[in-house]
């Protein structure tokens, strides 16, 4: 495959970084190249946060992806500032909950999914980001289910194991909405 | 192998316990903070010291005075900090001792900005501090070249008993990639003839001095010095070729700069443009011998740089300016894009 | 014939530069001879500042570094640090450590480093030719105060014992004087325990001796120890500021 670049952004906080670290990992398991990049600075206090993830069979060229292949958005702002950077052919999950889509872009596939009301009702407080990786590997090839269960295990720190399940059935939840 | 999927600064910090690294003195800095809280956390464990400093002034000199004891010490910051320590690296480079210094490149001068540059290049090559001398610098394009290069930065200043450094900068330190960190052999380079730890009335009195105030003494100093240079130039430095045997533009970068033009590279050979890509790995010495055979064929060069144009100087000399070398940059943080760089070898190479 | 009095043995035998009456030559020796009775000069390492005592290495026979002006503290830290069996001491003017290495000074002193520091006071910058110190006194003539200090424009003295006795990492601090043999019997007490402090692992012990400089202050060897009395005593008195030990809290 040739190298697939996902942008993951949204408010400091939600876990987009997080979200960016289990695909990185989900490539480590899966013996690809890859590359994780994040926005660090001021913003990471409360503003924008972004993180860049390279997936790839060759090594990485420039981690910073400027046209993603794929785009995880999390709020309007991170929404309104890529969406017109996805390549042709991308495929685009965002979060309906918060974000209102305003794009008449017919090149790329959209994904709405609900995803901050899916975690509250479910009782997954900050499973937003889970959920959309959750619609990400049901709706593209990149990443098995399996894969990404290893990943998340590998991710979350053994002092916070209990949240495994939880993570898992965030997956679930976004597969299956 | 076991691979490892680690922040550059952390891979870096995690490199140096591994290579026998035994004290860290450090100062919170962005973007290189990472790397001292890996060791905050990790260094205890590994029977080492890690202390934050109250400045980065200090936290050089505790390197000079662990280092002048024979144990293997390093200190790690980002720009603003580096000037800081330049008195300090002055006099570990002017006392012969051996320490590990490595700079997480942000924008500059001043207090200038915290996203990733270049514009150290000077400092670290000709500057870093008064008088004559030199550092041994090495650029990782990666987290594995960073873990590879402190483990290598070690075993050089020990052999040659001088500051080495790794000029990173803020993108490598932040981003993760997939590492694996070697068996280190252990450290052969016997310290007893010169350290001053302690001559438990067994041998003469060690002194730890750069001070030599007849001036003829001084410049037997520098001069012994310099004969120690000149084998590194012969031996020590190293590049990456790529795709240079038939091609009519070289592209000159290192670091994170590199890993672009090596994808405005690959963009340009897939529309038939013969560019090639020479990345120095050792900044000083500059790889004279290694640019010289990858622009043999080459009609331009072109260097491409996170800062004004700083390396292009030592490219103009390793050639003698035989060839046009021309300069692409961006600088303040800005990270060029493949496709810039591309329209940039269009713009100087399409006219033919 | 019995030998009743001899040069400490890790005071090496080479002429030393110091200027005629200059009281550096006696702390010196003070030095060694704790190192000689304590029998520690093998496990010692010294660390040598900016200033007139910048060659020191040269005299003292333990292992020795040179440090950058007002570093010698941080130098002493990372060679504590890192081998703790060790004794470290560094010996410091009143520039290299009241001024240029402040920051250097406080920090040390107040992480409770092991450490000894000796510090020279005789208020003056004495290897750049006489120029202010940061304990030249006021309406003391310097090369840089000509008029005589006014603390209007170049402030006040720093008095470094008292002000390194706030700090609880401070273990010791003592200011002596070498003006008189009973003095310099005091002097020479007060290094003994700074170094059995740092042998008990007690912390940062700093010993302040008041010194003199004929050759900047333009007076003669004793006219230099009777202004060390009347003007120097007055305004840094001498006594112990701090001293955790079971000694100095009884």
């Amino acid at each position: 495959m040739a190298t697939t670049e996902i942008l993951l952004a949204g408010f400091g906080g939600q876990g987009v970084l997080f979200a960016g670290k289990i695909l990185a990992y989900c490539g480590l398991m899966d013996n690809k190249e890859l590359s994780w990049l994040p926005s660090y600075g001021p913003e990471m206090r409360g503003g924008t946060a972004n993180c860049s993830v390279c997936i790839s069979d060759e090594p990485i060229g420039s981690p910073l992806i400027l046209a993603p292949d794929i785009l995880i958005a999390m709020n309007q702002p991170s929404f309104d500032k890529f969406i017109t950077e996805v390549k042709t052919g991308g495929k685009v999950f965002y979060d309906s909950t918060l974000i209102e889509c305003e794009c008449n872009r017919t090149d790329i596939e959209m994904y709405a999914i609900p995803s901050s009301q899916l975690a509250d009702t479910n009782e997954l407080k900050g499973g937003s980001n889970i959920i959309l990786l959750g619609k990400l590997i049901k709706e593209s090839n990149i990443f098995t289910l399996d894969t990404m269960k290893k990943a998340i295990e590998k991710v979350v720190p053994p002092s916070k194991s209990h949240l495994i399940t939880n993570n898992f059935k965030a997956i679930e939840i976004g597969m299956n909405n | 192998m076991e691979r490892n999927l680690m922040k550059g600064n952390e891979a870096l910090a995690e490199a140096a316990i591994r290579a026998g690294c035994k004290c860290f003195f450090g100062y919170p800095i962005t973007p290189q903070t990472e790397l001292a809280a890996y060791m905050s956390k990790r260094m205890h464990k590994a029977g080492g010291v890690f202390l934050q400093a109250e400045s980065e002034i200090a936290a050089i000199n505790m390197v000079l005075g662990a280092a002048s004891t024979g144990v293997r010490a390093m200190t790690s910051s980002s720009s603003p900090g580096l000037s800081l320590k330049s008195e300090g690296i002055s006099y570990i480079a002017g006392s012969d001792v051996p320490a590990v210094i490595i700079n997480v490149q942000r924008g500059g001068p001043g207090l200038g900005g915290i996203q990733p540059s270049q514009a150290d290049y000077w400092q670290a090559t000709k500057a870093l501090g008064h008088g004559d001398f030199h550092l041994l610098v090495f650029a990782p394009a990666s987290v594995q070249e960073m873990v590879d290069m402190v483990i290598k930065a070690f075993d050089k200043a020990d052999e040659y008993r001088m500051p080495t450094m790794i000029l990173a900068d803020g993108l490598l330190g932040q981003m993760m990639e997939p590492v694996s960190f070697p068996e280190i052999n252990a450290n052969a380079h016997d310290k007893k003839i010169w350290a001053a730890n302690g001559h438990c009335k067994k041998r003469e009195h060690h002194i730890i001095n750069s001070l030599y105030l007849k001036p003829d003494e001084l410049e037997n100093s520098v001069t012994e010095r310099f004969r120690r240079y000149d084998i590194i130039k012969e031996n020590e430095t190293d590049a990456e070729l790529y795709f240079t045997e038939d091609c009519d533009i070289l592209l000159c970068a290192f670091g994170a700069t590199a890993r672009v033009v090596k994808s405005a590279v690959n963009d340009a050979r897939a529309q038939g443009i013969k560019a090639g890509l020479f990345r120095p790995k050792t900044l000083w010495p500059f790889p004279v011998k290694e640019i010289n055979e990858a622009s043999k064929n080459a009609k331009k060069l072109l260097s491409v740089e996170m800062s004004m144009g700083q390396m292009i100087d030592d490219i103009k000399l390793a050639i003698n300016c035989s060839k046009p070398v021309e300069f692409y940059g961006r600088t303040g943080g800005v990270i060029p894009t493949p496709a810039e760089v591309l329209a940039e070898i269009k713009k100087i190479g399409g006219a033919e | 014939m019995a030998v009743v009095f001899e040069k400490p043995k890790s005071l090496l035998d080479v002429p030393m530069h110091y200027c005629p009456g200059c009281t550096h030559g006696i702390v010196h020796r003070l030095i060694c001879e704790v190192l000689d009775e304590m029998d520690i000069e093998g496990d010692t390492i010294g660390v040598c500042p900016v200033g007139c005592s910048v060659m020191a290495y040269d005299y003292f026979g333990c292992d020795m570094i040179e440090a950058p002006h007002g570093r010698a503290p941080a130098v002493a830290t990372g060679v504590k640090r890192t081998n703790p069996d060790k004794f470290v001491f560094t010996y410091q003017g009143d520039g290299d450590l009241a001024a240029i290495g402040t920051a250097e000074t406080v920090h040390s002193a107040t992480r409770g480093e092991n450490i000894v520091i000796i510090f020279i006071n005789n208020t003056i910058y004495g290897m750049t030719g006489g120029q202010m110190a940061p304990t030249t006194l006021p309406g003391q003539v310097t090369q840089t105060t000509p008029f005589g200090r006014d603390p209007e424009l170049a402030g006040y003295p720093v008095r470094v014992c008292e002000m390194l006795s706030t700090l609880t990492g401070t273990a010791y601090a003592h200011r002596v004087a070498v003006d008189t043999i009973p003095h310099i019997r005091e002097t020479k007490k007060a290094i003994r325990k700074a170094f059995e402090n740092q042998k008990a692992k007690k912390g940062f012990s700093i010993v302040e001796v008041l010194s003199t400089c004929p050759t900047n202050w333009g007076l003669t060897p004793t006219e230099a120890i009777k202004r060390l009395q009347d003007e120097m005593i007055p305004y840094y008195p001498l006594g112990v500021y701090k001293d955790i030990t079971e000694e100095g809290n009884k």
